[in-house]
């Protein structure tokens, strides 16, 4: 994947106003298979999986021992015994590692663990136009696909799993298929929707996409020592069930957080950039996790943690740009929701 | 594909363009190849006027959605003038580098320095040198 194809800002743009295609084929994903592979789910998952149906999808976190993010990934049911989870691409190798040792350690003996991620392709389709340029390619009838659902479906004569589910904010979906198949789907998917201005997008939009749309990117704003109280999931946790990490995040809800993550937009111009330092009459007090221009807004936001005093919507606050305290303001995520939408991205999934 | 590199002025490694106005003055501002390096331009920090600096020292900062980077002064000198029009339309140096998007004007005391500098055959020489 790319930075850019033709540009970031007109990328985006594409993205928001029509529709865009992203080659997304280095995500991870691992099968879940065999009777027990709910169990197994169920300890590692922060969330509860007890009432997710099949073709459901659960967006969750794999949290460690202290309550720590090892990765935030989703959790496809495909069937009773048959899960498929999706990772970030750089947490593959240890989410891998954690999900077979927990296997052994817990007794799960007859789950089968298999890594697809070399056999499977993905590809997302995003944009106010993605449904109807995907309809020309499928049989299947794309409206009753609800959000967070996914379905089997042959796509230009290629088998393929599509949800609706994505990562910029706008409607669209996720498609994934044979390794093989994916070049074909690609090209197919990219001709059946010229005419309705759907563009090849790479990784610079698809960063603004997600940030101005308020999603967080593990790595920047997650890792192992943060929890997810800390960031936006702390809807994510069910502290009802037993998993892994539950203890360290009773005890964490208990005493209450002492850094937020909050959303910010800049007042004064500039541009806060990750690991930029936070301010407050000229004291330290936080660290930008994401920031850029994002173009639909027309202006500079970020992410970043704070002390817990300091996430109220209008606090003022100062990112250090370049030896300059410049004034910036905490606002309420998402920075950006689009119009039609009755859900708000990962709320209520 | 990138603009021709006008002949009328010189240009620094750092891909600054710099234009002697004939009067100990010089126009400056980053080159067609540097706005395409740098994708859409959206955002530009302009020196303050009367800031002094040497030669190849930061005299602004141009941002794009990717990446922060400095603009480099190609002589020294004092800043006399700027673009004030790129702050709230930056994307005029993706869209004319070499002339509605000009940076600063400066005051040089060493016009000497312009000697050093490449010319458009130079310059091209290096680009070509550098995507290799």
């Amino acid at each position: 994947m790319p930075v850019q194809y033709t540009g970031v800002v007109e990328e985006h743009h594409a993205t928001r106003t029509k529709a865009g295609l992203f080659d997304i084929c280095h995500m991870g994903e691992i099968d879940v298979r065999g009777p027990q592979a709910f169990d197994l789910l169920q300890r590692v998952m922060s969330r509860n999986l007890e009432k997710q149906t099949i073709g459901q999808i659960k967006l969750s976190v794999l949290t460690n021992e202290q309550g720590g993010i090892i990765d935030d990934l989703t959790v496809y049911k495909l069937a009773d015994d048959h899960y498929m989870v999706v990772t970030n691409a750089a947490s593959k190798d240890k989410d891998l590692r954690w999900l077979q040792s927990r296997k052994q350690e817990g007794n799960f003996s007859d789950v089968e663990i298999t890594d697809r991620t070399d056999q499977l392709g993905k590809l997302d389709l995003q944009g106010p136009r993605a449904q109807a340029i995907l309809q020309t390619l499928t049989e299947n009838d794309l409206t009753p696909l609800k959000y967070y659902h996914a379905m089997h479906m042959a796509v230009a004569g290629v088998q393929s799993l599509v949800s609706r589910s994505g990562y910029t904010g706008e409607d669209g979906f996720e498609i994934y298929a044979d390794n093989e198949r994916i070049g074909t789907l690609w090209d197919r998917l990219l001709n059946a929707g010229s005419d309705a201005g759907l563009k090849p997008i790479g990784l610079g939009a698809r960063d603004t996409l997600r940030l101005e749309a308020g999603m967080m990117l593990y790595g920047h704003e997650m890792c192992e020592t943060v929890s997810p109280c800390e960031v936006v999931y702390g809807w994510l946790i069910d502290l009802e069930k037993d998993f892994i990490g539950r203890e360290a995040l009773i005890q964490q809800k208990k005493q209450g957080v002492t850094r937020k993550l909050v959303g910010f937009e800049m007042v004064e111009r500039g541009i806060a950039r990750a690991g930029y330092k936070v301010f407050t009459d000229g004291r330290e007090i936080g660290e930008v996790t994401s920031g850029t221009f994002v173009p639909t807004l027309n202006k500079a936001v970020g992410l970043a943690f704070v002390p817990a005093i300091y996430t109220d919507p209008e606090t003022e606050i100062d990112i250090r740009i370049r030896d300059r305290d410049v004034k910036a303001k905490v606002v309420k995520l998402p920075f950006y929701k689009r119009e039609d939408k009755h859900i708000f991205y990962n709320v209520f999934i | 594909m990138s603009k021709t590199n006008p002949t009328d002025r010189k240009y620094s490694k750092e891909h600054e363009w710099v234009r002697d106005n004939g009067d100990d003055t010089v126009t400056l501002g980053i080159t067609d190849y540097a706005q395409e390096m740098l994708t859409d331009i959206v955002f530009v920090e302009l020196p303050a006027i009367g800031k002094k600096v040497k030669q190849m020292e930061p005299v602004a900062v141009v941002e794009s959605v990717k990446s922060v980077s400095d603009v480099f002064a190609p002589v020294s000198g004092e800043v006399i003038e700027v673009n004030l029009i790129l702050e709230n339309r930056p994307e005029l140096i993706n869209q004319d580098a070499f002339g509605e998007g000009w940076i600063a004007k400066m005051k040089m005391n060493k016009p000497e320095e312009l000697k050093g500098l490449m010319d458009a055959a130079g310059y091209e020489a290096m680009i070509r040198e550098e995507k290799h």
